[in-house]
């Protein structure tokens, strides 16, 4: 079955993002990736070394990855905008996913500040995914200015909680005319599943598989439970009724 | 300005004693159970009720650390750059009262010793200098940041408490973090250890984090000097500090770390002696109640016990240490007090593997480029 995931002018296969941030050595990073056949992968400007021999992060990332450099750490749109520069500048490519942070308690993203940022890197010819709390507003608000996906929060970063936000999420899945993409808080397959059922364009998962007891095993359970979603979503799912259907109705003999 | 001296006054007047007593295990698991502590749960969690609890307390903190910080463990290096002072602490090898050949790097060292640093991977560095304005003003500290932005990629401060304005300076500069110990809480306690010079003014240190976080720093670390003064105590008010620190400033990423008394010059003995069981329970203190702060461990603590603490909340810790100035590159200076982890960065890094971490030696990048470097 062909069913691409087209962001900017790149076509996908995979609707699983993952992450570099949290794992235990990095050379597990290339492992993580064949046994999710992931296509894009985030990552930290802030972490990137280029002078970090073995230790540089970039050195673990196979040529054929979609690189979405992150920037992480930054608390304005000023700093998004700066950090976004630097990667371009460094040779990562020109997508960028837009983190703005002022809560360093419950790491929850700053929507105005990410509006702004998106306006101005989207201007200067990034392909720009901004990292968001789900508010149908402001992600017409990200679409406008010209945001190439927009992905809000399923719960606060690294929580594995799941899709707490479920309903705010489905209301962005159908009313916003842009690849949704679900980051940050799932923590299991089947919140990942559940996700692409829903009609999720894709996931981007970290924490999840670099914390699991074993990531390469975790990354295979994602691969498939994405890929199983997806194809429940494109199937349609039956309709949920509130009570059991009797398969030979009830009233049948009154023709 | 309201600070956490009013709060700190506050807390100062509960009945230590009578609370340590009052707590029992339905306490401690009821905290354990809570995924928000509050005051009252910390107390319980630092009285000596908690004390047959910490391989629960362990469990609970392990789980926290690793969702919010996953397998990764930043690395630095301090570089004191000089040892002059007019203080008299008397826990500080560096106190005016002791007579050895004092010493400031000049820029031509600062380089040499950032390039030794450099060589060995880390990107993070924490400056270091004794308390005198005269020796070494905010624009020799400007002078030597404007060297080392060229190594490195982060750069903190460990120096004496300094203006709003004269921190706002030393960020444009490209300084990043603020390290800043009240050392001592209890106010008694503090003004007998602060013999001389202008650490005496308690207010003035306590309130400099704050001022830090108004500047603008991305990251200020605090801490209180264990064994001085009651430990529960002081790491009570520690916490309670960085959670002002938090609340009030959402943006500012507040650190804690607990060091402990170590030997210098002198022969001062301290009051309180904290146990490595007492400082895992301040550790695990620390972490449950303030889920999503650094901890920074150093190389005051032996080898084997970091190697065991790595896995209970520690999220920083310093390597390829040394306490002298220029001890990066020459040998022979006065440390300021002796550290008892002694090994390279290459070591602690292989360490970190063979516990499953990861070492983490660049985690930000300065953003404040000079208008030579900007894009
Ligand atoms: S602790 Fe700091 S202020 Fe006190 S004597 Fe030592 S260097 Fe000076």
């Amino acid at each position: 079955m062909f069913d691409p995931l087209v962001i900017g002018d790149t076509v996908l296969s995979s609707r699983l993002f993952i992450g570099t941030g949290k794992y235990s050595r990095n050379t597990l990073i290339p492992e993580v990736i064949a046994c999710s056949g992931s296509e894009v992968i985030t990552v930290a400007l802030r972490r990137v070394d280029p002078a970090g021999g073995t230790e540089n992060i970039m050195n673990h990332i196979p040529e054929h990855m979609k690189l979405l450099p992150n920037t992480s750490g930054a608390r304005t749109a000023e700093e998004a905008v700066r950090i976004a520069r630097l990667a371009r500048a460094a040779g990562l490519g020109n997508w960028v996913k837009i983190e703005v942070i002022n809560d360093q308690k419950y790491l929850l993203p700053d929507n105005l500040e990410t509006i702004r940022a998106t306006e101005i890197l989207a201007a200067e010819g990034f392909v720009v995914l901004p990292y968001m709390s789900p508010d149908l507003s402001v992600a017409l608000r990200l679409r406008d200015v010209g945001a190439a996906a927009v992905m809000p929060l399923g719960s606060p970063i690294g929580t594995n909680r799941g899709l707490r936000t479920k309903e705010l999420l489905r209301i962005l899945i159908e009313e916003v005319n842009l690849p949704i993409i679900v980051d940050a808080g799932i923590g299991r397959p089947s919140e990942a599943a559940e996700a692409m059922e829903m009609g999720a364009a894709a996931v981007l998962l970290n924490t999840a598989i670099a914390t699991a007891r074993d990531p390469l095993g975790m990354a295979e359970a994602f691969r498939e439970a994405v890929s199983a979603g997806r194809k429940a979503y494109l199937a349609g799912l039956g309709p949920v009724e509130e009570s059991a259907a009797a398969s030979s109705p009830l009233t049948g003999f009154l023709g | 300005m309201m600070s956490f001296y009013e709060t700190l006054t506050a807390l100062e007047k509960y009945p230590y004693e009578d609370l340590w007593k009052q707590y029992t295990e339905v306490d401690i698991k009821r905290a354990l159970q809570k995924e928000r502590m509050d005051e009252g749960d910390l107390l319980a969690l630092l009285s000596p009720a908690a004390g047959p609890y910490l391989e629960e307390m362990a469990g609970k903190a392990q789980r926290i650390t690793r969702s919010n910080f996953g397998q990764a463990i930043q690395l630095f290096t301090p570089m004191y750059l000089a040892d002059f002072c007019v203080n008299h602490c008397t826990y500080c090898s560096f106190s005016s009262i002791y007579d050895f050949p004092r010493k400031k790097l000049s820029m031509e060292e600062v380089k040499r010793e950032a390039e030794t640093i450099v060589a060995t991977g880390l990107r993070h560095i924490l400056i270091l200098t004794g308390e005198s304005r005269r020796e070494n003003p905010v624009s020799y500290i400007k002078e030597c940041v404007e060297v080392l932005r060229q190594y490195f990629t982060s750069i903190s401060i460990e120096i004496n408490p300094l203006t709003t304005a004269e921190y706002k300076e030393l960020l444009l500069a490209g300084v990043d973090g603020l390290t800043l110990y009240q050392e001592v809480y209890h106010q008694d306690t503090y003004k007998a250890l602060h013999v001389k010079g202008p650490k005496r003014n308690y207010r003035n240190r306590l309130d400099a984090p704050e001022r830090g976080c108004q500047a603008g720093f991305r990251s200020v670390n605090i801490g209180a000097l264990l064994g001085m003064h009651d430990w529960r105590k002081e790491a009570f008010m520690t916490a309670m500090h960085a959670r002002y620190l938090q609340n009030s400033y959402p943006e500012c990423e507040i650190s804690l770390s607990p060091p402990r008394f170590r030997p210098y010059l002198g022969e001062f003995n301290p009051e309180s002696d904290v146990t490595d069981r007492a400082l895992v329970q301040i550790i695990l203190a620390y972490r449950l109640f303030l889920p999503r702060s650094g901890i920074t461990l150093s190389t005051r603590e032996p080898a084997v016990l970091r190697d065991h603490l790595i896995h209970l909340g520690i999220t920083k810790m310093s390597a390829g240490v040394s306490t002298e100035v220029g001890g990066h590159t020459n040998e022979g200076g006065t440390p300021q007090f002796e550290i008892s982890d002694g090994r390279s960065v290459q070591e602690i890094t292989d360490m970190l593997y063979a516990n499953h971490l990861q070492p983490v030696f660049k985690d930000w990048d300065i953003l404040t480029m000079p208008a030579s470097l900007s894009i």
